[in-house]
């Protein structure tokens, strides 16, 4: 098992199943906001809910957490690998393009620009609602979210940031889905399906959360 | 058709090397790559200076000792052929044509355009074999039952010539398509499978200690691969490697 662990498949298998981890929860993620479009009150009611229940907060955060953590560590130490595997002599002349696509190719590019949202997104959320709950003690409203959340896509520059980070995801989702099924040694007469839901899920997925910021930047305006 | 080369020269291992351009003329666009670049060493060994070292052996798309990258692919811009296999029709008169040798940590330059891929045998040598005295008791073939598919799967892994095209196409550096076809030609036999969990370990460790970088599966190097060698063999590779890691 000692073998397993500091094998280089054991590593791509590892990333493969943080990546799917995270597939599932960008899915459950997008639900709840989409609720936002729908009703303040619902979104209010759903908010409240994950925001004070122990389950959500003590159990699942701390494993979304990880996961999220364990995915870019990870990624990043197999980039240092294969930058290492390459050695310091590159091409003068590579024609990447003709063998491969622009997303599987900069798959670290894309993580990154997602790490840079991710923080920003806590920046916004996360540290706020921490401060919320345990830092100030403020008393608990369960009415505040939707207008938290409002208040979050009034600048058009921060309504930027995050459509240029979901078009980054999509990308990144374009690759990493299916790339994350091969990884686990699943490539069979399934697979040709797997690639169109994999397609499918990273466009719409991303499309849902551009559509929800715009939205909330949209009926603000008047 | 005349041609503008930028070619990689290094003297030996130590040296920084560096793209030396050539000009040749009057190439046919019957020749072969490779008598293209007998061509060139012919007008150098005229004119007193030292020809350009490069790979090859068969010549005819089988040894797989052949490499180079050429106009930034491996074995150049054609699909399913080794270097040797690449006609000269494949490009135009003017044309400039970048030489490069394969690159890889793994795969240190020797000279020009010669690279070391030992690293690759030692793989093979690590448990790329089935352990059966062949000489002189050999069974029929047909003596041991193994289904169309099958036998189909492991015909197509074992056309793995280990040129290394899929480790000088891979982004990474990765040896894994490679790996997968010698792991995979003898995982879909009943003569492999006494020692499958061995080999797909031991393989896969001397590739992890070679030095060679993780797939990502870009699928750059089944595009390269002059036999066609696909993902699928890399997905067994995972699927034979965690079924021996997990069995002990």
């Amino acid at each position: 098992m000692s073998g397993l662990l500091s094998s280089s498949i054991a590593k791509k298998v590892a990333m493969a199943l943080s990546a799917l981890f995270l597939i599932i929860f960008l899915l459950i993620h997008l639900s709840v906001n989409l609720v936002s479009v729908c009703s303040e009150d619902a979104f209010n009611v759903a908010s409240h809910f994950m925001g004070v229940n122990p389950l959500i907060q003590f159990a699942m955060q701390p494993i979304l957490i990880f996961g999220v953590v364990f995915h870019f560590v990870m990624g990043f130490v197999l980039e240092l690998k294969n930058k290492k595997a390459v050695g310091v002599s590159s091409y003068a002349k590579n024609n990447g393009a003709a063998n491969s696509t622009w997303m599987s190719r900069n798959m670290a590019i894309s993580g990154m620009a997602i790490l840079a949202f991710i923080v920003l997104h806590f920046i916004d959320f996360w540290i706020p609602e921490i401060n919320h709950k345990y830092i100030a003690v403020l008393p608990e409203d369960p009415t505040r979210y939707f207008h938290e959340l409002q208040h979050k896509f009034v600048n058009p520059l921060r309504v930027g940031a995050y459509v240029i980070a979901f078009v980054l995801l999509a990308l990144h989702l374009l690759h990493g889905f299916q790339s994350a099924f091969q990884s686990m040694g699943m490539n069979n007469k399934y697979t040709k399906y797997v690639k169109r839901c994999g397609n499918i899920y990273a466009i719409l997925i991303p499309l849902g959360f551009i559509f929800i910021a715009l939205f909330h930047y949209i009926t603000q305006l008047s | 058709m005349n041609l503008t080369l930028k070619i990689w020269r290094q003297k030996g291992p130590q040296d920084k090397g560096a793209m030396v351009e050539y000009k040749v003329n009057d190439i046919s666009e019957h020749m072969s790559f490779l008598e293209m670049m007998d061509v060139l060493n012919e007008q150098l060994v005229n004119s007193g200076d030292e020809p350009v070292a490069f790979d090859h052996d068969c010549r005819e798309g089988i040894c797989g000792m052949c490499s180079l990258y050429i106009n930034g692919e491996a074995h150049g811009p054609d699909r399913g052929i080794t270097t040797c296999q690449l006609h000269m029709r494949m490009f135009n008169d003017g044309d400039t044509i970048y030489i490069e040798p394969w690159r890889a940590a793994a795969f240190p330059v020797i000279k020009d355009l010669v690279v070391d891929r030992m690293a690759m045998e030692r793989i093979q040598q690590a448990g790329g074999f089935v352990s059966v005295n062949t000489s002189g008791n050999t069974q029929d073939a047909n003596a041991m039952p193994i289904s169309k598919h099958d036998a189909d799967e492991s015909m197509d892994a074992a056309a793995c010539i280990g040129c290394g095209a899929c480790v000088a196409s891979c982004k990474n550096s990765s040896a894994m398509l490679f790996v997968g076809a010698k792991v995979s030609q003898y995982a879909l036999l009943p003569q492999g499978q006494v020692e499958a969990a061995d080999r797909v370990l031991n393989m896969v460790h001397q590739m992890d200690l070679e030095g060679f970088g993780n797939c990502t599966n870009t699928g750059a190097c089944e595009v390269e691969c002059p036999k066609g060698i696909t993902l699928v063999n890399i997905a067994r590779m995972n699927r034979e490697f965690l079924k021996a890691s997990i069995k002990g």
